[in-house]
């Protein structure tokens, strides 16, 4: 599972994209977010307010019961701020 | 048609384009978003516009055809840049061509009422103090949330 970061959960995690093999109980979005920020003190600090990040899968908006599997995209990032 | 791009635009020559031949044309709205001074209370210079790549144009596209399946319009163009952008900078076009002036109106204001909150672009502002990451504003959605309130209306 490819997880990409934009704007701020990019510069916490340190990271702009990572390859990921989440354990079987990961089953949605939500799971994801819970375990990923087990994952290093940058990842804890990206995912401390769920509030404020939004979610992405294979490029689509999900919400955070929205199913997570083995090769899809997932991405995190606050809500946007274009135009 | 949609363009994510850094390079910045000529909104006479994008509006002579749009609407060139088409003489079924008769009213063309345009939006104009430009980097401003002060945009989260402390002055600003400079600010970067981040972006997602593999998403942007999908989603982008995506309000174009809800525009174009609620009004009648002839021709829909929206350029947004990212990159670093200084104060002034144009930032995004949003350009709408149809027969009458109300579609092409009703038709620009929802696509960036629209776009600003479904275009996966953040802006990142370079203030005294350092990079700051510009919050959504409550308003933004407010204005994003009439239009669907109007979904159901007949147009």
């Amino acid at each position: 599972m490819k997880i990409v970061y934009f704007a701020w959960l990019r510069e916490r995690t340190g990271l702009t994209e990572e390859d990921v093999a989440p354990p079987a109980t990961v089953k949605d979005v939500g799971g994801l977010v819970t375990w990923l920020a087990t994952r290093s003190d940058g990842h804890a600090r990206a995912f401390a307010v769920p509030g404020q990040i939004r979610a992405a899968v294979n490029q689509e908006y999900a919400s955070l019961d929205h199913p997570v599997a083995a090769g899809d995209e997932v991405a995190f990032f606050p809500p946007v701020t274009g135009g | 048609m949609i363009r994510v791009q850094t390079e910045d635009f000529d909104v006479g020559r994008e509006v002579e384009a749009l609407t060139k031949d088409r003489p079924g044309i008769g009213a063309v709205c345009v939006f104009v978003g430009l980097v401003r001074d002060v945009a989260t209370g402390e002055a600003t210079c400079a600010m970067t516009l981040e972006h997602y790549p593999k998403m942007t144009t999908k989603e982008l596209e995506r309000i174009e055809a809800e525009a174009r399946s609620r009004w009648p319009l002839a021709e829909v163009l929206v350029i947004h840049r990212h990159g670093r952008l200084e104060l002034g900078d144009r930032i995004v076009l949003v350009a709408v061509a149809s027969a009458h002036r109300a579609a092409a109106l009703e038709a620009c204001e929802f696509l960036i009422d629209w776009l600003k909150t479904q275009a996966p672009f953040w802006k990142q502002e370079e203030t005294a103090s350092g990079p700051r990451w510009v919050d959504a504003v409550a308003s933004d959605d407010a204005r994003a949330a009439r239009w669907t309130k109007k979904k159901d209306r007949p147009s």
